[in-house]
């Protein structure tokens, strides 16, 4: 019989850390935005049909980067958990929160005992009640890191750019024009294309909607929204 | 991965409905299939909705509902509402077992919302009338028990820009009416009502106050159906579903509506 191999416990982790990231890296990157009324996600996509922002319930979105089939797959189990969370209880117990620790356990589990870890990472938004609480946004790797973002977040390609570029330029009290404005001028630091209305994902959580908040803004919409802000 | 496993994906048409997910994940959510013999004539005392009733007109499709739900003789609640939005597009009217009603109401409403965020785009008109059916028949054993849902479904066609109306038997038998249709214990008064006043291409106006009508009558001649309260200024449900959406007709503008039909009403025998 032929002997296993012996690979460190340490080993392990490391290339399978190191085989996520790349995965990850060669992906486009997605922002979060924080706005007067609400949340901006907008993703760099040049796909209508196959979507990065997703509707979860009421007052959360998701976006994931990476593997499509695999962030998809933890899109539709969000959805499940919200809606049955909601069914059995009631609309205003279902919470980011919740949601984000459940993807933290998933993919912390798939992480450490699969062969192949997910190659994603996902965000979760959520926008507060116009109660003067504060808005949340999950980000968690594939690891099943969880970290909670204030006022922004990227993830994706080349996040940390996008990050830094966030920090020294974002301000509290954006309007949905600048906010947009700003998440496109974030997506386009590491490349020298610029990016228009085709390329672009764009999804708002609108605390003035009722109920469900999520809002997709389709193209035409956005083409304006980006010329208003030259 | 197998065969079976990767076939499995294409096997679950499912995938998208909320029932489906109840069923495999939380069963006890579910209505029960109530255990025991077919009713034998002593119905359980459950509060009862009564009259429900949808109208086409220009714009669409209204609907409307009294406000009273009936336990025996006795009225158990005097503002239930029983005309509730399915989804952007569509509403329900629920006349029956008030209980199981409401949360065949709420069950329906989820699985669309569910199906919708699944699948990135709403079931057809026609997919979420057949969706309604299954899950009435799902209904069918505490039917048997005098537990009966009898929903109206009516909804806007955006391919073919008309409203569409569809009735309900308890074996989850779905009919579609082309014109209007009432149900509940006032449903054969609302519905005279209706034949006699109804006419093809109605402004909202018109068929807000030939709705209303329908209901005055139903209240008048059925004990379980509320006519409008005058001292507690409670007035029946009146919704409407268009191309804009479902929206709701403001209680001042049903007011208004109820008292000219009233006015009209006085000195009569």
């Amino acid at each position: 019989m032929p002997l296993p191999y012996y690979v460190s416990p340490e080993q392990m982790m490391k290339d399978k850390a190191e085989y996520a990231r790349k995965g990850i890296a060669r992906g486009k990157s997605i922002v979060a935005i924080e706005y007067r009324d609400g949340a901006l996600l907008v993703a760099e996509n040049p796909s209508t049909l196959l979507h990065k922002i997703s509707e979860i319930y009421d007052r959360i979105a998701f976006a994931g980067v990476g593997k499509y089939n695999e962030f998809e797959n933890l899109r539709v189990a969000g959805v499940r958990h919200a809606d049955l969370k909601g069914y059995s209880y009631s609309r205003g117990d279902v919470t980011g929160k919740a949601l984000a620790n459940a993807y933290s356990q998933a993919l912390g589990n798939i992480f450490t005992q699969d062969i192949k870890p997910f190659e994603v990472e996902v965000l979760v938004v959520e926008v507060a009640e116009a109660d003067g609480s504060k808005n949340e946004i999950f980000r968690i790797l594939y690891d099943g890191t969880i970290e909670d973002e204030r006022n922004y977040a990227a993830m994706g390609g080349q996040a940390d750019e996008i990050r830094r570029f966030l920090k020294d330029n974002y301000r509290e009290g954006l309007s949905l024009e600048e906010a947009l404005q700003l998440g496109v001028r974030a997506l386009m630091v590491t490349q020298n294309k610029a990016l228009t209305e085709r390329d672009l994902e764009v999804a708002v959580l609108d605390r003035a909607k009722e109920r469900r908040r999520f809002r997709r803004i389709p193209p035409e919409a956005l083409s304006q929204l980006l010329e208003g802000s030259k | 991965m197998t065969d079976e496993q990767w076939q499995a994906v294409f096997a679950n048409y499912s995938n998208a409905s909320f029932v489906e997910l109840l069923r495999a994940t939380s069963p006890h959510l579910l209505p029960a299939l109530a255990p025991g013999a077919p009713d034998e004539g002593g119905h359980p005392t459950a509060p009862h909705g009564t009259t429900v009733l949808a109208v086409r007109y220009r714009d669409g499709v209204l609907m409307a509902g009294d406000r009273q739900a009936t336990e025996g003789f006795q009225i158990a609640h005097r503002r239930i509402e029983k005309i509730y939005k399915a989804d952007d597009l569509s509403g329900i009217g629920i006349a029956g077992a008030a209980g199981p009603s409401m949360e065949m109401a709420r069950l329906f409403q989820t699985e669309l919302e569910h199906y919708e965020k699944v699948e990135g785009e709403g079931l057809s008109l026609e997919g979420k009338a057949n969706r309604l059916a299954q899950m009435i028949r799902m209904n069918l054993p505490a039917a048997l028990q005098g537990l009966v849902v009898v929903p109206i479904f009516a909804g806007f066609e955006e391919k073919a820009g008309v409203g569409r109306i569809f009735k309900y038997d308890i074996t989850g038998g779905r009919y579609e009416e082309t014109e209007y249709f009432a149900q509940g214990s006032g449903g054969k008064d609302a519905r005279d009502t209706l034949k006699k006043r109804y006419k093809k291409d109605m402004s909202k106006a018109e068929a807000l106050s030939v709705a209303l009508e329908a209901v005055l009558d139903a209240a008048e001649e059925d004990i379980g159906t509320g006519g409008p309260d005058l001292v507690r200024g409670i007035f029946p449900t009146v919704k409407t579903i268009t191309r804009s959406g479902f929206g709701e007709v403001p209680d001042d503008e049903v007011r208004t509506a109820c008292e000219a039909l009233l006015a009209e009403r006085r000195g009569q025998p």
